[in-house]
């Protein structure tokens, strides 16, 4: 108990994400101390027409969440870091692998590189708001997935898994080139994108019998 | 490049909701303000460190700089329209393929769901010395990097050198300059209208810019002329990868063709310039010609004349001599 204890105390102190939690933390503080001191611009209170108020609402997942977010703030750091939503990873962190991929108002974007400002009043979607929150139920795409096993290391499924959840909104019946297309925004390191493309056509089954 | 260092520095940001407010805060924050659009060009920056801007500008909540509208004359198209929205559009699809054809290979789905036109279209370099913050004469300094002896220079330019041997990377400006697009540039005291192929300057006119724009300027809208609807159109990019990357070169073209002649063209390259290259001397052989292979051939010949490659770049001659005369064989 006690061994668990420390072990558990060690990943508080210097786990990665709990450093970058202490980062942002640190950055609240220090942009409050500024706006104290006087710096124009920096909300709370509205200090010029069109400046970003800091306490917001996000729509995330049918869900309305409260947070307080930095206007330097990523999408997906708010959502990682101040939502626990730790299922949108962060592969790059520059628009490039797809990891980072969330649906805002159904559409697949890169959540690394919007800032969370930009998302106020949408409706952002992550890989936790795929399976119905009443009965447990696996989208169509998270099924695909699983009967076809196509990843191997899985650190690019959820942004793959989001990408072809826009894909078959979009076109329900893509061919495999479509779907290549489709998902071309999105790497797999592993390599295991036929794997992939034939979840995705699976999915696309699936979706067109529901 | 592409080290993840967490958190972006800080900045104040400010969403208008319209250009009037927009450009209020530009001219207040002059050379402090950074004008956001889709942000892809943008969070690099920022995220490296290399531009870290006082003042962000989001530009999303400006609603008059969405959408395609069809107007006397044309189309006109706000700078903040999705490269998305232009792909599915099906006036552009119908009229302007060419314009969809080039926002279709930029990117991913991704970043064309984000990124604009306007954004696209005003982009900076993609030199990695100047991207990665070496102090270059684009970045204020006094020496350029990617001409020095040992130079990784393979994507740089081979025409319109002057210091900076950067190359313009947009898939979209070479279409808006065969399309002979109007750029709507605002500011707090007038608009302006620029020829596309005037909007792109090069460093012999200012080596720290890419367009025309200075501080306090705002690209609102583009207004693509119906003089063009429905040409016979060219369009191919060359990159390294076939699923998404730069152009190495790329060739936007478009003809007006009667009785089996060409009457009308207007070509322009990229990749190749640090801005977007009209073609002029190849419009003006081709027209009145059947554009067959001997004066496609020609015209690739001509089209090259005066290139000089760096030390890694030569490929890309026989690249654009290429792409020139498959655009000629095209036309008719």
């Amino acid at each position: 108990m006690g061994d668990m204890d420390s072990v558990e105390l060690l990943e508080t102190k210097f786990s990665r994400r709990t450093f970058i939690k202490g980062v942002i933390a640190v950055g609240a503080t220090a942009t409050a101390t500024s706006q104290f001191l006087g710096r124009p611009g920096i909300a709370g209170a509205q200090t010029m027409a069109g400046s970003a108020a800091r306490l917001i609402t996000l729509r995330v997942n049918d869900q309305d969440r409260p947070v307080d977010v930095l206007p330097n703030e990523t999408l997906a750091m708010t959502l990682r870091y101040r939502l626990n939503l730790t299922g949108t990873k962060l592969g790059c962190d520059r628009a490039e692998c797809g990891a980072c991929t969330v649906l805002v108002d159904g559409v697949n974007q890169y959540s690394c590189s919007m800032l969370t400002h930009q998302v106020r009043g949408r409706a952002v979607t992550t890989i936790e708001g795929l399976q119905n929150p009443d009965t447990g139920e696996l989208s169509t795409v998270q099924q695909a997935v699983l009967e076809e096993g196509g990843f191997q290391c899985a650190f690019c499924a959820p942004g793959f898994i989001m990408s072809m959840t826009a894909m078959i909104d979009d076109n329900p019946n893509p061919t495999r080139e479509e779907a290549a297309h489709a998902l071309s925004g999105n790497l797999c390191r592993c390599c295991d994108y036929d794997k992939i493309l034939t979840c995705a056509m699976r999915a696309a089954e699936l979706a067109r019998s529901v | 490049m592409a080290i993840i260092r967490d958190m972006i520095p800080d900045f104040d940001l400010f969403q208008p909701a319209s250009v009037d407010d927009a450009l209020a805060l530009l001219a207040e924050h002059g050379r402090e303000a950074w004008v956001l659009a889709g942000g892809l060009d943008s969070y690099d920056w920022f995220k490296d460190r290399i531009k870290r801007p006082k003042v962000v500008v989001d530009l999303g909540g400006v609603a008059e700089l969405n959408g395609i509208r069809e107007v006397e004359g044309g189309l006109e198209i706000g700078a903040m329209t999705t490269l998305t929205e232009i792909v599915r559009d099906a006036r552009v699809r119908s009229q302007y393929p060419l314009l969809a054809d080039a926002a279709e290979h930029v990117a991913t789905p991704q970043i064309r769901n984000q990124g604009t036109l306007g954004g696209n279209a005003a982009q900076d370099t993609r030199c990695w010395y100047y991207r990665s913050g070496w102090p270059c004469y684009r970045a204020g300094g006094n020496t350029c990097y990617a001409s020095a002896p040992k130079a990784m220079n393979r994507e740089h330019c081979i025409i319109g050198r002057s210091r900076c041997v950067a190359v313009n990377p947009s898939d979209t400006a070479p279409a808006l300059i065969a399309l002979d697009a109007k750029m709507i540039v605002r500011n707090e005291r007038r608009p302006n209208v620029y020829d596309a192929e005037d909007f792109f300057i090069g460093p012999s006119t200012d080596i720290t810019r890419m367009t025309v724009m200075k501080p306090g300027d705002l690209l609102t809208q583009i207004h693509i002329p119906a003089a063009w609807a429905n040409a016979n159109f060219y369009y191919e990019k060359i990159r390294d990868r076939g699923s998404w990357d730069f152009q190495l070169v790329s060739v936007a073209a478009a003809f007006q063709v009667s009785g089996g002649t060409i009457s009308g063209a207007r070509i322009a390259v990229n990749g190749v310039a640090p801005y977007p290259l009209r073609l002029e001397a190849v419009e003006r052989m081709v027209i009145g010609t059947e554009g067959d292979e001997a004066v496609a051939t020609e015209a690739g010949e001509l089209s090259v004349l005066g290139a000089r490659p760096l030390r890694h770049n030569d490929y890309k001659i026989p690249m654009m001599r290429n792409l020139v005369r498959r655009a000629i064989r095209s036309a008719v």
